[in-house]
């Protein structure tokens, strides 16, 4: 499954400044080992020392917030935006 | 001196560092990395939220109190404290703040507090909430950034703030709004001429889109006052503690009661305390701080209730729109701050937040929007619980106007006869004496 990730302005050194970059994975665990094969060092920003997202970390499949659907086993399909984003933002 | 904005905002944060009056760095608040002033809101190496660090004055505290004083009768008595320009009361501001600490005796018999009730009653301020504090502190670090273009994601309260502090401080203004929110808000947000964008979707929704734009072209040279301003914006809410002890007498009070949206209010308010003990402004003595929420947005009383130091996001359902933040971004410092004082996070069914604002109004004359509803009605209800002592003085935060959020209580509340202007009339209505 191709999909298109999206790269929030803190990770875009490693992603040469580009703003968005195609992956490959059926599952969002698989998109992140794909974009740490080909951007290294990303992975280890996005997840924690146990693997898991780090808890400042919004990551969405589509329009869908990974943590109300399946974490980082949340499906992928052809074609999907993946957006990853500072969860720090908003509010007061 | 002001930074050029030549890229994002975002990359724009190391370019030359601002004046700031005290501010001197931003620092990770989960792993500690400091970085210079500048309009970025995420720590580039976990992702934690970035806060304003201080080199903040030292000396006697008593002439401090002097100087703080004889200030002006706004938020900007305290500017030794925060990260704004040194004479940011010449500049064209909305100036909010040093708002009525109202003592509620009336409530206070209603709900059987005896050490002393006080109603924080922030709906004296230029637009009607406390959004008033945090816009006029991101409005000067935009300022110094060389933005020319406010913005924000709002549950209404903010859109209003930001739209009437950028007409008045000279900025262009777009926000950005849940396209349902009530009437009031839509309009408040709207009058002041800024550009006022729906968005289909709830807030988080909106949080989410603005989080994008703000990493696109499209955002490029725009302060977010909630998003690449965040760090000097969340500031404006340690004004709240600044202004409670100085109104108790240089006191701190025993008990806070505050809502919860985002949390990032209540964990500045714990900030300001701090920092007041530290100047030595007041004397050093345990304080609690208990958390309000919805129940039908209750991210953070959940994970309170359930011993988490996580927060699981909700969708929310609440008529307390201004606090329906499913995805709280201070939930578990929140969480930290509750445990850490001996205070709790509690939550109140909708019904129970009508009722809570029609107390407020009937004892005090204070008409509280829905979030008011939800401080007052939880602090009845951890009175009830026995989580809050009512032998201690306590504050209730009111952070916002009622005429915001007629909607609430409008179905439930009315005249009370309709006659004709006669006395018969009256006298049959049994309204008399």
């Amino acid at each position: 499954m191709s999909v298109k990730v999206r790269i929030p302005t803190i990770l875009r050194t490693y992603t040469g400044g580009e703003a968005e970059v195609t992956a490959e994975g059926a599952t969002l665990s698989e998109v992140i080992a794909d974009l740490e094969k080909n951007h290294q060092g990303i992975a280890a920003r996005v997840l924690d020392d146990a693997g898991k997202l780090r808890r400042f970390v919004n990551v969405y499949v589509n329009d869908d917030d990974v943590r109300f659907e399946q974490g980082l086993e949340t499906p992928t399909p052809e074609g999907a935006g993946v957006s990853i984003i500072p969860a720090v933002a908003g509010g007061c | 001196m002001a930074v050029q904005v030549t890229e994002t905002s975002e990359t724009a944060a190391n370019a030359t560092p601002v004046a700031l009056g005290p501010a001197v760095a931003l620092s990770c608040r989960e792993c500690g990395e400091r970085f210079d002033l500048g309009p970025i809101f995420a720590c580039a190496s976990c992702f934690g939220p970035l806060e304003v660090a201080y080199d903040l004055p030292s000396g006697d505290p008593e002439a401090l109190k002097k100087q703080i004083e004889a200030g002006p009768a706004n938020i900007w008595r305290y500017a030794p404290l925060l990260p704004v320009p040194a004479d940011v009361a010449e500049k064209p501001n909305l100036n909010p703040g040093f708002t009525k600490l109202v003592k509620a005796d009336r409530l206070a018999a209603e709900l059987g507090v005896t050490g002393g009730l006080y109603v924080k009653d922030d709906s004296g301020n230029p637009t009607h909430s406390f959004k008033d504090r945090v816009v006029a502190i991101a409005v000067e670090a935009a300022r110094a950034f060389g933005f020319t273009t406010l913005s924000c994601s709002s549950t209404g309260n903010l859109a209003g703030a930001v739209g009437a502090a950028a007409r008045r401080a000279g900025f262009k203004s777009c926000v950005f709004i849940p396209h349902d929110l009530e009437a009031g808000k839509v309009v408040m947000a709207a009058v002041y001429g800024g550009d006022l964008v729906g968005i289909e979707g709830n807030y988080d929704d909106v949080n989410r889109f603005c989080s994008e734009l703000i990493g696109d072209p499209l955002g490029e040279g725009w302060g977010f006052v909630n998003v690449n301003l965040r760090p000097y914006y969340g500031e404006g809410s340690k004004t709240l503690a600044y202004e409670i002890c100085e109104q108790l007498g240089w006191r701190l009070p025993d008990q806070i009661v505050i809502p919860i949206a985002s949390g990032s209010q209540l964990t500045k308010i714990d900030k300001g305390l701090k920092e007041l003990i530290a100047l030595g402004l007041v004397e050093d003595k345990p304080y609690k701080i208990f958390g309000a929420q919805a129940e039908g947005c209750s991210p953070v009383s959940t994970a309170f209730k359930a011993g988490h130091d996580v927060v699981r996001p909700q969708k929310p359902n609440t008529i307390a729109k201004s606090l329906a933040i499913g995805n709280p971004a201070d939930g578990p410092y929140v969480l930290d701050i509750a445990r850490r004082t001996g205070g709790a996070v509690e939550d109140v069914n909708d019904e129970q937040v009508v009722d809570a604002i029609k107390l407020l109004a009937r004892t005090e004359g204070i008409f509280a929007e829905t979030a008011g509803g939800v401080t007052v009605g939880v602090t009845k209800k951890l009175i009830e619980e026995g989580l809050l002592d009512p032998a201690l003085t306590t504050v209730v935060l009111n952070t916002g106007d009622g005429l915001k959020t007629l909607d609430a209580v409008a179905p439930t509340t009315g005249p009370s006869a309709t006659i004709r202007p006669n006395l018969d009339a009256f006298r049959a209505a049994g309204l008399a004496g």
